[in-house]
């Protein structure tokens, strides 16, 4: 069974939407602030949460960020539709990256995002489908 | 170190958030790309850096970073002032490039992030002393 969740919202993420990017990580953070929860919890939820938010920006199509919070955790789920991740072992290196000149002209592609997702959750999964997206469930406790 | 200091050291001009230099920073961070300082930066910091677009202050607010310098001269874009002001994030901007602005501010005993390592990860810890 599973625990009702004392908040849960959902952010809709644009590719390209180089503007608005990282506006959805600044609400979480403002929201999770005004529920209460400690400061260095926050920081780790926001940071897994921007990095995860400018993934989508980056290399996908769109995505669904939701956010969930229990009397234990705080869950964020990533859905995307967009080319996939070959290879997530690869991924996951700190320092690799397939990033294009352009995206590392914005001051992205260092290759440090799932390894920056990975260090600030608990627990972080990815699923990923080459053709049609990647879904990442992480979890931070309370 | 104070952020009156940062200042001076530096010679920089205030571009926002002038009534805040009183703010005591603890260590200092130098990087143009995003995740790199995401990955290595800690609390109430000062982030120096070369990338001038909106995602420097969204970086800067997710990180907790108390303050920007702007350096090689670089001015940031006009949404990226507007969000700190908001955020209460102090913006500053020098003439020198990005070494020299790290190590005025180090000779001066702001410490660097590998100086607060034990709070690494093993994984960044790794690449962290990999660079060193």
């Amino acid at each position: 069974m599973s625990i009702e969740p004392l908040f849960c919202q959902r952010f809709e993420i644009s590719g390209k939407d180089f503007i608005n990017a990282g506006k959805a990580s600044t609400t979480i953070k403002a929201i999770l602030r005004e529920i209460g929860i400690r400061p260095a919890v926050i920081r780790r939820a926001a940071i897994a949460c921007y990095e995860a938010e400018m993934n989508v920006v980056l290399y996908a199509r769109k995505a669904i960020m939701e956010l969930r919070v229990t009397p234990q955790e705080i869950r964020i789920q990533v859905e995307d539709e967009g080319d996939g991740i070959p290879d997530v072992g690869r991924a996951m290196q700190p320092g690799y990256s397939t990033a294009s000149d352009e995206i590392r002209e914005m001051g992205f592609g260092a290759g440090m995002g799932l390894p920056n997702i990975k260090n600030n959750a608990d627990t972080l999964q990815i699923h990923s489908v080459v053709g049609q997206g990647t879904t990442l469930e992480m979890a931070i406790g309370l | 170190m104070k952020l009156e200091a940062v200042r001076e050291i530096l010679d920089c001009r205030v571009i926002g958030g002038g009534d805040k230099l009183d703010q005591e920073i603890e260590v200092g961070c130098g990087a143009d790309l995003m995740s790199d300082v995401l990955a290595f930066i800690k609390p109430n910091a000062l982030l120096l850096t070369g990338l001038t677009n909106v995602q420097s202050v969204r970086t800067a607010n997710v990180a907790e970073v108390r303050a920007i310098v702007y350096v090689r001269g670089k001015f940031p874009d006009q949404d990226a002032v507007e969000l700190a002001l908001e955020e209460g994030i102090v913006l500053l901007a020098t003439n020198l490039p990005l070494y020299e602005s790290c190590g005025r501010l180090y000779a001066r005993g702001l410490a660097g992030g590998s100086e607060c390592a034990e709070g690494l990860s093993d994984v960044h810890r790794a690449a962290l002393l990999s660079t060193l």
